[in-house]
């Protein structure tokens, strides 16, 4: 047996997914970095420590599958493919992001052309609005599914609810991705939780509902392969509750120290998905030490030039603003 | 071709069946409206044309009732998502106001969202507190959002057609009173038998005069229509404008009318402070103070909660015998 059927999926598949979550890692150190320079002005959310549920979850995803995002979303618009420069251009509030500068970081990864119709900055609203998405698919009868990331913080309001109600009755193609960070805010989930788990919660709709370590890459990705095959074969919903950590604060305003005990953010930073996947390709065979840092030197020279550029292009015209009110002005 | 007369019941029914027909992206759900046909008929027999495909009942779930029409409405179908009574709209406020009215804005432009979220408040049936609100006022402050309201059977056809084939986000108010009470202007009256359509964004005169403008808008249409005919007993001749859209609004037509007349009455049901009335006041003042001759007059429901007793309802809303009474007093 050799090393790549240990790891049963293709060395260019892991090579992805690890140039992927280095993209989102780099991308957003850059982002911290940036804020912290006063270069970007509003709510910046970064997504560090988290990347191994948007690789995994996206990575098994097809084209046409539609994901729902949230305000902690440019990794979900980095794994999906929108560009890192209109991210970036969004983030600064350029006419290059990818909503010409007018959604800013929450809604960064918007991309239509890449099937992300929607990133709220409302906590649970995604979740009945990926439900319709799915409501279109099944209306056409497509193998299709409406995917919408959240945190645990949206799985107490009562978006939630109707919207898995509603998906499970209506056996609606939704995969619904619940990331763990355990905490709202500076909020720790356990204090506001009633129940047992997230997933327990879910499966109480009458769904399959897994758990799966987010910082373990592969097992986010194998778990939402299993997950999809059950909801492309007409079963309706599922749901997944990736356990994971945000490595920064909430915003990047917060530190994210003071309200999390110091041993805990030890114990996840050990887990670090990137470091985690790649240590299972370097034990495989699959990966050498300079692999990895041709990775990192790639996307960090990519970064530069695109930093650059953004920071010298112009925002959009604001005489323009008023003609993308309405799609048939009166 | 001679003109038929409808219910706006029977006409709103007949412009959903007709829009269904002609494109099968076009789906209806809401609570009650596919077995039952709506709890007010305006779904009747939609399910048995178009099937349970097309035509659903959901769980009492506002948030998700919007949100579904939203998510369906990126996925390439024109929802039309029915919320039982305007009070309810409440509960799905962040849907229609903080996503539906704000997606395409602040995407750049990248999406389009095709839906209808029809609705109706009611009062004038002693519905209470909670069941009665025309909320129009709270919604806009929504760019993004249209808004429609018909007063008559032929524009609540002509308009739900329209706000089908729209690509924005249209909430369409209906107005419960119309459904049920006969005296009423607008509960039936002609509809062409060919297709038409009314544009969204356009008022219309419904009846001409030179010494007053009454501007009103669904409902109060009707008490407005009463007035003027009571009023040309005393020989007052008054203008009746209905807004039909109430965003974005024709400011044009209400200012053209006030210029002919001189004389401004807006009434409609909104409560009084910042509603519907205060728009189009405050609109007529800055860019047509010197075509008034008058004082504008604003009748409204006053800034208190709808009392259920249908007698202290009369007395709390928008009557023709209010409207007859502030427009003797502007015309001496």
């Amino acid at each position: 047996m050799n090393s790549h059927q240990q790891l049963l999926i293709s060395r260019d598949k892991l090579l992805t997914m690890l140039r992927k979550m280095i993209e989102i890692r780099m991308f957003e150190e850059r982002v911290e970095k940036l804020y912290r320079e006063g270069r970007i002005q509003g709510p910046t959310h970064l997504y560090i420590g988290q990347e191994g549920v948007a690789v995994g979850v996206v990575e098994a995803l097809e084209k046409d599958d539609v994901v729902i995002s949230t305000y902690r979303g440019h990794g979900h618009g980095i794994a999906r493919g929108v560009p890192m420069k209109a991210v970036l251009g969004e983030i600064l509030g350029k006419s290059v992001g990818t909503c010409k500068g007018l959604g800013g970081s929450m809604h960064a990864p918007i991309s239509a052309e890449h099937n992300i119709p929607l990133a709220t900055a409302i906590v649970g609203s995604g979740l009945p609005i990926a439900v319709g998405v799915a409501l279109g698919f099944k209306y056409r009868e497509s193998r299709n599914v409406a995917v919408t990331f959240f945190g645990d913080g949206a799985v107490n309001t009562g978006a939630f609810h109707e919207a898995l109600n509603l998906a499970a009755a209506w056996k609606l193609p939704v995969l619904f991705v619940c990331e763990n960070n355990l905490y709202a805010m500076t909020t720790p989930i356990k204090s506001v939780f009633a129940g047992e788990s997230i997933a327990g919660r879910a499966a109480c709709y009458g769904m399959p509902a897994y758990t799966a370590l987010g910082s373990d890459v592969l097992e986010v990705y194998e778990t939402t392969l299993k997950a999809l095959e059950k909801i492309r074969a007409g079963g309706g919903p599922a749901f997944i509750e990736c356990r994971t950590y945000r490595f920064k604060g909430h915003g990047a305003y917060d530190l994210g120290t003071g309200y999390r005990p110091k041993v805990e953010i030890e114990e996840w930073l050990k887990r670090d998905p990137i470091k985690s996947l790649a240590e299972k390709m370097k034990s495989a065979g699959l990966l050498r030490d300079e692999e990895w840092k041709m990775i990192e030197d790639d996307v960090s020279k990519q970064l530069e030039a695109i930093v650059n550029e953004v920071l010298n292009s112009p925002v959009y015209g604001y005489e323009e603003l008023a003609s993308l009110v309405y799609s048939n002005p009166v | 071709m001679a003109d038929r007369e409808l219910t706006y019941v029977e006409a709103l029914n007949e412009g959903l069946r007709e829009e269904m027909r002609r494109d099968d992206s076009v789906i209806v759900f809401g609570e009650e409206v596919a077995a039952s046909g709506g709890v007010y008929k305006v779904t009747k027999d939609l399910l048995k044309e178009f099937g349970p495909k097309r035509v659903l009942d959901t769980p009492i779930s506002e948030i998700a009732i919007v949100g579904a029409a939203i998510g369906a409405a990126l996925n390439g179908l024109r929802p039309v998502a029915e919320l039982m009574f305007f009070d309810f709209a409440g509960i799905a406020f962040d849907q229609i106001v903080t996503h539906a009215s704000k997606m395409r804005f602040m995407s750049g432009g990248q999406v389009k969202l095709p839906l209808v979220v029809r609705t109706q408040y009611s009062l004038g049936r002693a519905y209470g507190s909670q069941h009665t609100q025309f909320l129009a006022a709270s919604f806009m402050q929504a760019p993004g959002l249209k808004i429609v309201a018909p007063s008559t059977p032929k524009d609540a056809k002509g308009l739900i057609k329209s706000s089908i084939r729209d690509d924005d986000p249209v909430l369409f108010i209906e107005s419960g009173a119309l459904y049920v009470n006969r005296t009423y202007y607008g509960y039936k009256g002609p509809v062409p038998e060919e297709e038409y359509l009314i544009p969204i964004g356009k008022a219309e005169v419904k009846r001409s005069g030179d010494d007053i403008s009454i501007v009103a808008v669904s409902r109060v249409v009707s008490e407005a229509m009463a007035a003027a005919e009571q009023l040309s007993a005393y020989g007052i001749k008054a203008e009746v404008v209905d807004l039909r859209t109430i965003m974005p609004m024709d400011y044009q037509t209400v200012l053209e009318s006030v210029k002919r007349t001189n004389r401004l009455i807006v009434a409609e049901d909104s409560v009084k402070t910042c509603g519907v009335s205060a728009e189009v006041a405050s609109h007529v003042c800055e860019y047509g103070f010197d075509y008034l001759e008058a004082p504008i007059i604003r009748l409204n429901s006053p800034p208190m909660p709808a009392p259920q007793s249908a007698e202290l309802e009369r007395r709390y809303m928008v009557t023709s015998d209010k409207i007859v009474e502030a427009a003797r007093r502007l015309v001496v």
